[in-house]
């Protein structure tokens, strides 16, 4: 009974995990509002979770946009098809490959930074200190690194779009010979704003929303060692990529499942 | 020790505090006098800490009152709480300076984040601070540029910065050479006494605290075993107490873990 035991424990675990998660949202969501009276942390927090996460973003999205191209093109030859590339390519990135990447990149990236720096503020003693100052953790940390995540997310995804596109056309164009003006017709005329471009936009929102509250959170309810901001950081970047891939198979249903 | 009502400014009485199945502090009662230096000692690890954090409403006990300035903390709603702890400072063991601001910056953080002063004001208000604790010229510096010893004066200065009805220190001298540890003496006495404040220490070095404290206080196993003046407290008749001020190896808390018989454990064969 071994098994069972553990199994019981474990949902204990994460049922409980789960209520101080979300104790720990509704008093972020609580403290948005006093971000209005403070505009260079958030600042500062959009060009720690956001701007220096352009680079690996960037390099990243370009690669996978040109992989797309060669894969696509080798299979869209054989059918005669290979002038639709353009249309493949940017599909791919803007329905699925720009918001899931970009949210695993970020976790990887920013996410485990947040994480970190969190947990080492609670390590520190820096968060007692400011409750103990009378100045609200909440307000003073979780809140702006969190309303930076949210706002960042969607546009790193739309920056990995932009530019896996813009490597798709120098593979498709450049070394595989397509039609320029073919590449970029398709393109226009198969991609949607509102099915394709706009619920990327959601599916990235969500992501952002999730991987943002998963590091901070990781980060004040790590236990205040150095072992203890380690496991929270891994922890992280593992709960980022189960969250993110899940919803994304949920939201993909929601959004493509009649099409 | 002070009986007068008015004289107390914090009343710890018949305090329990459980942290899961374990009790940290059984049955603890602890009065501060308004305007002493009172210290509470013990071994690592008999709940001093958690003496501090239950006074600044950190956590709450599992039984028991805690008055401050009259005021019970354990029942305070957040808003009057947050009002309670802008008349607190406190010293933290690694001076918990925010390591994103320099000096200057650490020390103005609470004067920016509770009063509406022009800027002029506060940078006069820190310099005035950061020279009570001899640090003025270190204004500029970055917290990763200070040493363990200036980290905590400049601690210092913060948790004075919003001129507070008391000051909580953890640990102060811990891990510290003997000439800061002159220093933090001289400065917890001299800004107690000065700007009128009371100040509650915690630790467990013995001949440092009893030259500064007013009052003394001993816990062990999460309960006062003796409290007195430190002239008091080195003639006290208990074993233990002068076991822990004379730091004797073995006494009532004995040298060694509790284990089976020695010469029986040696002889055991499989």
């Amino acid at each position: 009974m071994n098994w069972l035991q553990s199994i019981g424990a474990y949902g204990l675990r994460f049922c409980e995990g789960m209520g101080r998660a979300s104790f720990f949202l509704y008093s972020t969501l609580f403290a948005l509002p006093s971000l209005l009276g403070q505009r260079f942390p958030v600042v500062r927090q959009f060009f720690n979770v956001g701007v220096l996460s352009i680079q690996i973003i960037a390099v990243s999205g370009l690669t996978v946009g040109m992989v797309l191209g060669l894969q696509g093109y080798y299979t869209l030859v054989d059918f005669g098809a290979e002038e639709s590339l353009g249309q493949a390519v940017a599909l791919s990135l803007v329905r699925e490959m720009g918001p899931v990447l970009t949210a695993l990149l970020f976790a990887g990236r920013a996410g485990s930074a947040l994480t970190a720096e969190i947990g080492l503020m609670k390590v520190t003693e820096q968060l007692p200190a400011m409750e103990i100052m009378a100045v609200d953790p909440f307000k003073k940390v979780i809140a702006p690194r969190f309303f930076a995540g949210i706002i960042s997310m969607p546009l790193l995804a739309a920056i990995f779009s932009a530019i896996g596109v813009i490597g798709g056309y120098f593979v498709a164009v450049g070394m595989l010979g397509i039609d320029s003006g073919a590449f970029w017709s398709q393109m226009q005329s198969k991609v949607d704003f509102y099915d394709d471009v706009w619920n990327g936009v959601i599916k990235s929102m969500v992501f952002g929303f999730v991987a943002t509250w998963i590091a901070v959170y990781e980060g004040y309810d790590a236990t205040p060692t150095n072992e203890g901001v380690s496991a929270a950081t891994t922890r992280t970047v593992v709960h980022t990529a189960f969250a993110v891939l899940g919803l994304d198979f949920i939201l993909t249903a929601l959004m493509f499942g009649d099409v | 020790m002070p009986e007068q009502k008015e004289d107390i400014l914090v009343d710890i009485k018949d305090v329990t505090f459980r942290h899961g199945t374990r009790t940290i502090l059984e049955g603890l009662n602890i009065t501060v006098p308004r305007g002493k230096v009172t210290t509470i000692m013990g071994p690592s690890g008999t709940g001093k800490t958690t003496v501090l954090r239950l006074i600044g409403g950190q956590i709450k006990p599992n039984k028991g009152t805690i008055f401050v300035d009259g005021k019970e903390v354990p029942k305070l709603g957040r808003g009057d709480l947050y009002a309670l702890r802008k008349r607190m400072g406190m010293m933290f063991q690694s001076g918990a300076l925010f390591n994103d601001l320099n000096v200057f910056d650490n020390v103005a953080f609470p004067i920016r984040e509770h009063t509406k002063l022009p800027e002029s004001l506060i940078r006069d208000l820190v310099l005035m601070k950061l020279e009570a604790v001899g640090l003025r010229g270190a204004k500029e510096l970055r917290t990763s540029e200070l040493s363990g010893g200036m980290a905590r004066r400049v601690a210092l200065a913060r948790a004075v910065a919003l001129d507070p009805m008391m000051v909580m220190y953890d640990e102060p001298f811990t891990g510290q050479d003997p000439i800061t540890v002159g220093v933090i003496m001289k400065l917890i006495r001299v800004l107690n006494d000065s700007l009128g404040l009371t100040s509650i220490i915690v630790s467990h070095d013995v001949q440092e605290v009893a030259r500064i404290s007013d009052y003394l206080y001993v816990i062990s196993d999460g309960k006062v075993v003796e409290k007195g003046t430190p002239t008091q407290m080195w003639h006290s008749d208990s074993k233990w107490v002068q076991q822990f001020l004379n730091g004797l190896p073995d006494g009532p808390a004995a040298f060694h873990y509790p284990a089976r018989d020695y010469v029986e454990e040696l002889l055991e064969r499989d």
